[in-house]
């Protein structure tokens, strides 16, 4: 092994706006597609959040009469369906993006118009949804935003019960953004297997990369049957086709079983990146290798077969029969086990080690904690009896913003934190990051956690209002005042985006002292990322380099 | 001006990684596979839940001679991989077109049943459930038929244009998995829309 230093100029001078939006519109680089999914994705932040707020206010009292009951419908409808496929998906893909290519060594992914067209493919679903405010009348006055829930059960969504085209865009949105979701997992799986930098093994990939890998294999196989039912959605109300219509002898119930058969695998779709994210994060922040590697590795693989054979524990108030209802708790429950597993490896991470409070790691700390608890409230929903009770209520309704926001969201904010300083060169302000970190765990905890109770009081999800008197008032009052804090956590985040961009202290290559390769090269890489392919020998390869008598690969 | 600190490997490295290609097509065919599952999963849970005529046993002919021409278009198109690595120019084109002829016959018998069981039988995507689930299931196979066709026929159009040369033979290889995975595709669809669901 010799080491070579090989210096590399800065980025060109500034060229005309025009031309720069040009190559922004243009490029096939995997870092500036990453950067263009995560802006997507916060713009969408911000309106699902804004829709968030809008509900939360007209629930903030009984008898509230801030907004109609329709728009309500569409409020809830364009929530949910933003947060997940242009929130989350591109949030995870644009990560995924940018940091995949990276970590291996590579200098691109293995198809890098592919990737381009998908991330436009996703861009052109979020358009369709909300043109829909504009365009969803059709020509029958009815509608505008889609207004049937984000899983748009049939019959809702004939058009008998769906006059205008508020479901047509709903159904292409996501069919469009399904194509491009496939198109980046394709790439993803392509890129992780073919375009690996010498020595680098299955064995010693990064964790980041293998949850990745497993992810983009979740979506192949789970996004698929989505776009499936969409076409069969498409086919139903453009053609006249029968799947979904009873009267006919179709089935309401088979598009619940479609649907949630990506619906569930989704999840862990969105989890493991974000469990990606904190085996990066934790280790290094507690200064130690990660502990159990290969049973991490194990964990995410079982986890990415037993989540697919779970969705119907989304029906068991739609009255499945026994056989089904058992398999079903027992597939959720079994799902607990490698999840817990990881729970523990990242906890004997951090046992003993020299933990540093930076706000990657407040995040990711913050995210063992409420991840924990999420699992916990799910393992009481896996339980058919227990779901009878609490299914379609708010209890549910909390349990998986406990997943979305307190465990996946939370890590993907450590991650800002973590990789900002590599994408632009610029670190995150930290005084700002733990203003960011406080506002907002007491905002969610304020909400998420007081939401449990009025759905445990009987509070139907998806009501505009309520009566007084039921003992609802009050937690819905807190669940809003958290609402404040959440938000303004947000606009502190991207206040800190945008000022550290501008004024922050340069982060130089290798600011956390990690041991991964994205760290080897400048902060922001070079557009071909290396100038030497790297090879490596061990999972930590910067340790190897900065530790030459303590070298990893001696240990694995 | 910043720095870069790369390991430099001693001597020679044996690294092989497999083809980007082939594993992108795997994924596509698993991505594919998928969503014909979903698909064929829809036409056997409908079966026999039509509330009116026609019923599958009255209208539907299985169509084993066009079955014949797309199975054996597999082979011809592999014939013709193993021909262009060979360096058999000639060869190569006398089977590649064969494909496509035989893909080409094969949506020509969709068509001529199609355009039977519209105008003859006045069965047609919403005229019941059957319907609804047939056109869908076969049309989306006749769709990537369709597909593949275009894609052969490009392959074509090089070969025409002289640019087509042995060292593209991986990359046939790679878009005739694809025409493999549709026909293996026809075999479940004949099980299912033609033994089974009669």
């Amino acid at each position: 092994m010799s080491t070579t230093t090989i210096a590399i100029s800065e980025l060109p001078a500034a060229r005309p706006f025009t031309l720069r939006l040009h190559d922004w519109v243009t490029t096939v680089d995997h870092k500036r597609l990453g950067i263009l999914y995560i802006l997507f994705a916060l713009v969408f932040l911000i309106v699902g959040g804004i829709e968030a707020t809008i509900m939360r206010w007209q629930l903030v009292r009984p008898h509230n009469d801030l907004v109609s009951p329709e728009v309500f419908n569409r409020m809830f409808t364009m929530h949910g369906t933003t947060m997940i496929f242009f929130v989350a998906m591109p949030l995870v893909f644009g990560f995924a993006n940018y940091l995949v290519p990276l970590m291996i060594g590579a200098r691109d992914m293995a198809f890098p118009r592919l990737n381009a067209f998908s991330f436009w493919m996703t861009a052109l679903g979020g358009i369709f949804l909300y043109f829909s405010f504009l365009g969803g009348d059709g020509l029958y006055g009815a509608g505008s935003a889609p207004d049937v829930g984000w899983f748009a059960y049939a019959p809702l969504t004939a058009k008998t019960f769906s006059v205008g085209h508020s479901t047509d865009f709903w159904t292409l949105s996501l069919l469009s953004s399904g194509i491009g979701s496939i198109g980046t997992a394709i790439n993803i799986i392509a890129t992780i297997l073919c375009m690996r930098c010498p020595g680098m093994t299955l064995g010693k990939m990064p964790l980041l990369v293998w949850l990745n890998l497993v992810m983009a294999g979740l979506v192949i196989l789970v996004v698929s049957p989505l776009s499936a039912a969409q076409i069969m959605l498409l086919i139903d109300r453009y053609l006249g086709g029968h799947f979904f219509d009873t009267q006919a002898g179709g089935s309401a119930v088979i598009w619940m079983h479609f649907f949630w058969i990506f619906g569930h695998p989704e999840v862990y779709v969105l989890a493991l990146p974000a469990f990606a994210f904190a085996s990066e994060i934790i280790p290094v922040f507690s200064r130690k290798a990660i502990f159990g590697y290969p049973v991490m590795v194990l964990a995410t693989i079982a986890i990415g077969f037993i989540g697919m054979s779970v969705w119907a524990h989304h029906m068991f108030t739609v009255g499945m029969s026994a056989g089904a209802n058992t398999f079903f708790v027992l597939s959720t429950m079994a799902i607990a086990v490698p999840t817990g597993i990881k729970i523990f490896n990242w906890l004997a991470t951090m046992w003993g080690g020299k933990i540093r409070f930076a706000a990657p790691m407040l995040f990711c700390v913050a995210f063992l904690f409420q991840f924990l608890v999420a699992g916990l409230t799910g393992v009481t929903l896996a339980v058919a009896p227990l779901d009878w009770q609490l299914g379609n209520s708010y209890y549910v309704v909390a349990h998986f913003h406990y997943v979305i926001v307190g465990g996946i969201l939370f890590c993907i904010f450590g991650a800002f934190y973590y990789w900002f300083p590599k994408a632009s060169g610029k670190m995150l302000n930290e005084t700002l990051g733990k203003l960011h970190f406080w506002l907002f765990t007491i905002g969610f905890h304020l909400t998420f956690d007081f939401m449990h109770v009025p759905g445990l009081l009987g509070m139907p999800r998806r009501i505009y209002t309520y009566e007084p008197g039921r003992g609802w008032d009050t937690w819905n009052l807190l669940v809003t005042v958290g609402v404040l804090f959440q938000g303004a956590g947000i606009l502190v985040f991207a206040f800190n985006l945008v000022w550290s961009y501008l004024r922050g202290k340069a982060a130089g290559n290798d600011p956390w002292d990690a041991w991964t390769l994205e760290w080897s090269t400048s902060s922001p890489p070079p557009v071909y990322n290396y100038a030497v392919i790297p090879v490596v020998r061990s999972r930590r390869p910067l340790w190897d380099l900065k530790h030459p008598e303590d070298l990893d690969w001696r240990y694995e | 001006m910043s720095t870069l600190s790369v390991n430099l490997p001693e001597g020679n490295f044996d690294w092989r990684l497999p083809s980007r290609g082939r594993v992108g097509m795997y994924c596509l065919i698993a991505a594919e596979a998928a969503i014909f599952t979903i698909f064929v999963v829809a036409y056997l849970f409908y079966i026999g839940k039509n509330v009116n005529g026609p019923k599958p046993k009255d209208v539907l002919h299985a169509p084993i001679l066009y079955t014949v021409c797309l199975l054996s278009s597999s082979i011809t198109a592999h014939a013709a991989v193993r021909r262009l690595v060979a360096g058999n120019m000639v060869a190569f084109a006398r089977f590649w077109l064969l494909t496509i002829l035989l893909g080409g016959v094969f949506l020509f018998g969709t068509a001529r049943e199609w355009a039977h069981l519209i105008l003859q039988d006045d069965l047609t995507i919403n005229t019941n459930l059957f319907g609804t689930t047939y056109y869908s299931l076969v049309g989306l196979h006749a769709f990537h038929v369709t597909m593949g066709l275009l894609a052969l026929i490009t392959v074509a159009l090089f070969y025409f244009g002289a640019r087509l040369r042995s060292e593209h033979a991986d990359r046939l290889e790679i878009l005739s998995l694809y025409w493999h995975f549709v026909d293996a595709v026809w075999v479940v669809v004949f099980l299912v829309v033609y033994v089974i669901g009669v």
